[in-house]
């Protein structure tokens, strides 16, 4: 009943690369959002400046557009950069800019403006007697950061950063607009060149919703573990 | 700047004549229609089907519940591929009125969309039903008010509060969501910037204007919201502002 037509293992592959593009792109998306929360909530006039505006940019801006520009513009920005280099150095280098790469870029660039606006609220709700605290022991401001801050923020960041990778592994599907082969680009072309739409894009649906309902699962499980000491009310 | 440095420039530039602006024009109406309809429908249907999701009997909330996870646990990618390759499957279909409907790939999207924004819609309106405070359902029910005219003058007016802020970001979401609409060869905003940069291989300018033009919607949306926010808590409003 469940016939792939010989394109199980091409599919099979699919998955693997949404998996990895998803992850790698969780990583970037949570260290831009660390260092985006860092710089809005610092004391630097010009620090705030910046990830305001890399915040309203990113959230005003479709993400298909986003991964158009950085795919076709990043492979002009790489012909421009070799030429040059030719002209001035006669050096041959040339690579071609490649749909995981940009899809990574772009995806962690646009969840790092979410992971930005979550640390931040997650900050937020330290308590500042915990900071002054941590002064008055002589704790440095990147030791406050590190030791104080960071432990006690993740308990309140975490139902936003499950949130935000639901939405991060959908997105992942648009990857396969600009050529990456992904699961959705291997469906479309087996439904394509077999004429069976739902044959082939309802078992990508199910490896989508099943990817989603465990990470369910595994947020509820990482929220309950981090709220281990905390006293639930009601 | 200078009006005529402006002009020099435009007389100059191969890229935005007066022919791309009124292909990006042509888009940005789509965009907007295809976002504005799928909006209304969606959200039009929303609103009875939370109500019949907060219904105890799991006969009743569990369809609703079913749909809603199936349509937010997928990509909306996904979803308008199997709509829009999915009609053409259905056996007889080409010899009914519905395939000169659908053979056209916006009322493919505009289902797709609907099913999707309408999913998300309907848990938002729903999560501010269930958190109605007790005390009013129960102030209702003293005076004497039967469930339809509770939902109608109570339940609703006040989920509409707790839910307009959910909304306004479902809202901006699915206008940048609609930008894959140009996947199936629907010309909206995203659409006329790819034909502009295959025409000209010229990323940045077909792109980078594109989202400004997605900007300037954004930011008109959120200035709407906060209107309507605004007008909605005015009973909030701390005294003297």
């Amino acid at each position: 009943m469940f016939d792939l037509k010989g394109y199980g293992p091409a599919l099979l592959n699919g998955a693997v690369v949404t998996v990895e593009l998803a992850f790698l792109s969780l990583a970037l998306a949570l260290v831009l959002g660390l260092i985006g929360a860092a710089a809005k909530l610092s004391n630097s006039r010009v620090a705030v400046g910046i990830a305001t505006t890399y915040t309203t940019l990113i959230r005003g801006v479709p993400d298909l557009v986003m991964m158009l520009l950085f795919y076709y513009g990043g492979q002009v920005c790489v012909n421009m950069l070799s030429d040059y280099i030719w002209d001035t150095y006669e050096v041959d280098f040339f690579f071609q800019f490649n749909p995981f790469i940009s899809g990574v870029i772009t995806i962690g660039l646009i969840f790092g403006a979410y992971m930005t606006e979550t640390f931040r609220g997650a900050f937020l709700a330290v308590e500042t007697g915990q900071i002054e605290a941590a002064r008055a022991y002589g704790f440095s401001t990147w030791h406050t950061f590190r030791r104080v801050m960071v432990p006690q923020m993740l308990r309140h960041a975490l139902p936003g950063i499950g949130n935000n990778w639901q939405v991060l592994l959908k997105t992942t599907a648009l990857v396969s607009i600009i050529g990456l082969t992904d699961m959705v680009r291997v469906a479309e072309e087996a439904a394509k060149a077999e004429r069976m739409p739902f044959h082939f894009f309802i078992p990508v649906a199910f490896v989508y919703l099943a990817l989603t309902a465990g990470s369910e699962l595994f947020i509820k499980w990482l929220d309950k573990r981090a709220n281990a000491g905390v006293i639930q009310e009601s | 700047m200078p009006p005529d440095f402006i002009a020099a420039w435009l007389n100059r530039n191969e890229i935005f004549t007066a022919m791309t602006i009124m292909e990006y024009w042509d888009g940005m109406v789509t965009t907007v229609q295809l976002v504005f309809l799928c909006l209304i429908i969606g959200l039009a249907f929303a609103v009875p089907l939370a109500i019949l999701r907060t219904v105890k009997n799991p006969f009743v909330s569990g369809p609703v519940w079913l749909y809603t996870y199936i349509f937010r646990g997928t990509p909306l990618l996904i979803q308008l591929y199997i709509i829009y390759y999915g009609v053409a499957q259905i056996p007889g279909i080409q010899e009914t009125f519905w395939w000169e409907i659908f053979r056209e790939p916006f009322y493919p999207a505009l289902l797709a969309f609907t099913l999707n924004t309408c999913a998300y819609t309907t848990e938002i309106i729903r999560g501010a039903i269930i958190s109605t405070p007790h005390g009013e359902i129960e102030a209702a029910k003293a005076y004497g008010m039967n469930w339809f005219m509770r939902m109608r003058r109570i339940v609703l007016p006040s989920a509409a509060r707790r839910a307009v802020q959910a909304y306004s970001n479902e809202v901006i979401f699915m206008l940048h969501s609609s930008a894959i609409a140009s996947v199936v060869t629907i010309v909206d905003l995203t659409g006329a910037a790819r034909n502009i940069y295959s025409r000209f291989y010229a990323p940045f300018d077909a792109f980078i204007f594109v989202a400004l033009c997605y900007m300037v919607l954004t930011f008109i949306l959120v200035f709407v919201f906060r209107k309507i926010e605004n007008r909605l808590l005015r009973h909030q409003r701390p005294v003297g502002s």
